[in-house]
C-alpha cells in the first residue's frame, strides 16, 4: 500500500461519501469534504461520521465554503462531482486547479477525462501531481490498472459492457420476453434505472467510458462527439427471441481502438463472456502478446466504486 | 496457432493438391474440362469447409456423409485454434470423388446438420448472422433482402421473421449470411448504410476478439 495521504474530496452523492467513509480503511485521512453548497474542512482531519451524518439528514455538510477546499493542505483532491458533457465543468477547473498548485487528483467524474483529455494531460505535465480516474471506467473493476499493466501501446482493443441499467433491462427482455418500456418500469421500480434513463439507455453513459479507454490507449484525442453511439431504446422482446433461436443475445456493446470507439446493441453468443446478466459489466481487453484478458464486476455503486478511487489514490507517490 | 492437421497423408497437399484443385476447378469452366475428367479416371480432388459444434463425435458424425456418399477422404486440418463467428471449429476436408457425387456429398453433409461454409467452387468464407428491427414488411423486406445480396455481396442462408404485433408494426428479423472471406466488414458496412436508408435498427454481431 502507498503512503498515507490527506484527502479532500469534492461532491458528496454516493460515491464521494463513500470514499469519506472507507478512507481510513485504507490508510488515508479526510481533510475535506464538500458538496456544491457547502464544505467541512479540518487540516487535522475531518469527523467524517458527524458530517455523513449531517448530509444524509438533510443539513448543511459543514460551515465552510466549497471553494476554501482549495485552500487548505491536502495531497489528492478527489473530484466525485456529478458527470457534465461539453466543457465538463466544474470538474474540469477542479481539477486544473488542484493539478496548478501541484496536488494529485482522482477522478470519480467521467466528464473531464473523456471531454478535454489532452488538456488534462498538459496540466499533468506542468504540475507536481499526477492524475488517475480508475473510478470512472466500470466501477470496482480494475480496467484502467490492467491496461496500465500491459502498458497501453500492448492493447488493441476494449470491448465490453459497461452500463449496468441498460445490461439489466436486456436481461430482463431475454429471459421474461417482455417489452423493453415493461421492463423499463421494472428497473425504475427496483432503483436500477434512474428516473430519467436516457443517458443509460442511449448509450451516453458507455459512450463516455469508451471514450476514456479510447484516450488511454491513444494518448488523447477522442471526445464523445468522436464516438458512434446507438443505444437499445428500439430493441423488441421479439429481437431478443430470435437472437436466441440461434444461440445469440443482444448486449449493448462497446468497443474502444486507437482508431475509434463505437456503442451500439450487438450479438453476441448466448453463453459467451460478454454475455453478463444483470447490472454486471464486464470488458475484454484484446492485447498483442497476451490474447484476451476478461474482468468483469460491478460497475457502479458507491462503497464499489469508492474502491477503485481508493487503489488510485494507493497507487499514488508521495508529494 | 491455426491449422492442426490431425489426418495428414499428404502434408505437401498445400503445394501440390490444391494446385491441381484450383487447376481442375478452372478446366472445369474451361471447354476442355471433359477430356481432364478421363485423364483423372472420373475422380476429382475438392475442398469441403465445416463449421463443428466443439462436441465429442462431432467429427465423425461430419465425415460420415462423405465415405457414405463414395467420397475418399485426403486430408482433414482441424482448426482448433481458430473459432468461426458463430463460435464454432473451421475444418477444412479435402477429398476426391466423381464430380456427379460431389453434390451429393454436399447434400448429405447439410442433411447430417454440418454447416458447409464452402463447398468446391461456392467460396464463402464466413457466415454471419444480423438482427433486422423496424416496418420491416411495410418496407419492403424482399428488396431489402435483394439490396443485401447486391450491395453486400452477401447470400442470405436463412431469414427468421418475428412480428408478433401484426406486420404493421415493428417487427424483427434475423438473416443468417454467407460472406466472401475477409469481406466481412465490408459487408457489415453495406448493411449499415441499407438499414439507415430503410429506416432499419442493425443489430450486428461482435466479431473482434474471444466475444
Amino acid at each position: 500500500m502507498g503512503a498515507s495521504q490527506r484527502l479532500a474530496i469534492l461532491g458528496a452523492g454516493d460515491v464521494g461519501r463513500s470514499v469519506a467513509d472507507l478512507a481510513s480503511e485504507y490508510g488515508h485521512e479526510v481533510v475535506a469534504l464538500a458538496d456544491s453548497t457547502t464544505a467541512t474542512i479540518d487540516p487535522d482531519g475531518i469527523d467524517v461520521a458527524a458530517a455523513l451524518d449531517r448530509k444524509l439528514g438533510g443539513d448543511d455538510i459543514g460551515a465552510d465554503d466549497p471553494t476554501a477546499v482549495f485552500e487548505t493542505d491536502y495531497d489528492v483532491l478527489v473530484e466525485a462531482t456529478p458527470t457534465t458533457l461539453g466543457d465538463a465543468d466544474p470538474g474540469f477547473t477542479h481539477a486544473k486547479r488542484a493539478l496548478e498548485t501541484d496536488h494529485h487528483v482522482v477522478l470519480a467524474n467521467k466528464g473531464p477525462v473523456a471531454e478535454r483529455y489532452g488538456e488534462l494531460r498538459e496540466l499533468e505535465a506542468d504540475s507536481a501531481g499526477s492524475i488517475r480516474f480508475e473510478a470512472t471506467v466500470g466501477g470496482a473493476i480494475p480496467i484502467l490498472s490492467t491496461i496500465e499493466d500491459s502498458t497501453p501501446q500492448a492493447v488493441t482493443a476494449v470491448r465490453g459492457v459497461l452500463n449496468g441499467t441498460a445490461n439489466f433491462i436486456l436481461t430482463r427482455m431475454a429471459a421474461e420476453g417482455l417489452d423493453y418500456e415493461h421492463v423499463l418500469a421494472e428497473a425504475q421500480d427496483l432503483g436500477v434505472a434512474e428516473a430519467d434513463p436516457t443517458f443509460d439507455v442511449d448509450g451516453t453513459d458507455a459512450a463516455l467510458k469508451f471514450v476514456i479507454l479510447a484516450n488511454v490507449l491513444a494518448d488523447g484525442g477522442f471526445s464523445l462527439e468522436d464516438a458512434t453511439v446507438e443505444g437499445i431504446q428500439n430493441i423488441p422482446g421479439s429481437a431478443l427471441n430470435l437472437a436466441a433461436e440461434d444461440g445469440r443475445t443482444i448486449r449493448l456493446i462497446g468497443e474502444a481502438t486507437r482508431d475509434g470507439v463505437r456503442v451500439g446493441p450487438r450479438l453476441v453468443p448466448e453463453n459467451g463472456a460478454l454475455a453478463v446478466t444483470g447490472t454486471r459489466n464486464i470488458v475484454q481487453i484484446e492485447t498483442r502478446n497476451a490474447g484476451s484478458l476478461h474482468s468483469s464486476g460491478r460497475g457502479a455503486g458507491g462503497p464499489e466504486t469508492a474502491t477503485a478511487v481508493l487503489s488510485d489514490v494507493g497507487r499514488l507517490p508521495p508529494l | 496457432m491455426g491449422n492442426e492437421p490431425i489426418v495428414g497423408p499428404n502434408d505437401d497437399r498445400d503445394a501440390e493438391s490444391h494446385s491441381e484443385a484450383t487447376a481442375e476447378t478452372e478446366a472445369e469452366t474451361g471447354a476442355d474440362a471433359d477430356i481432364d475428367t478421363e485423364t483423372d479416371g472420373g475422380v476429382r480432388p475438392y475442398t469441403v469447409r465445416l463449421e463443428l459444434v466443439d462436441e465429442p463425435g462431432e467429427l465423425l458424425r461430419a465425415l460420415s456423409p462423405i465415405s457414405d456418399n463414395g467420397g475418399n477422404l485426403l486430408s482433414i486440418h482441424h482448426e482448433r485454434g481458430n473459432i468461426t463467428p458463430r463460435g464454432h471449429i473451421p475444418v477444412e476436408v479435402d477429398l476426391e470423388c466423381p464430380p456427379e457425387r460431389f453434390d451429393d456429398i454436399v447434400e448429405g453433409l447439410r442433411d447430417a446438420g454440418v454447416n458447409v461454409i464452402q463447398a468446391g467452387a461456392e467460396r464463402y468464407g464466413e457466415e454471419i448472422s444480423v438482427v433486422f428491427v423496424g416496418h420491416l414488411v411495410e418496407n419492403d423486406l424482399s428488396e431489402t433482402l435483394s439490396r443485401i445480396e447486391a450491395e453486400a455481396e452477401a447470400a442470405v442462408l436463412d431469414l427468421s421473421l418475428a412480428a408478433p404485433d401484426g406486420t404493421d408494426a415493428t417487427s424483427s428479423a434475423r438473416l443468417r449470411l454467407a460472406v466472401d472471406s475477409g469481406r466481412t466488414d465490408a459487408a457489415l458496412e453495406s448493411i449499415r448504410s441499407i438499414g439507415a436508408d430503410k429506416d432499419l435498427t442493425i443489430v450486428e454481431p461482435l466479431l473482434g476478439g474471444e466475444a
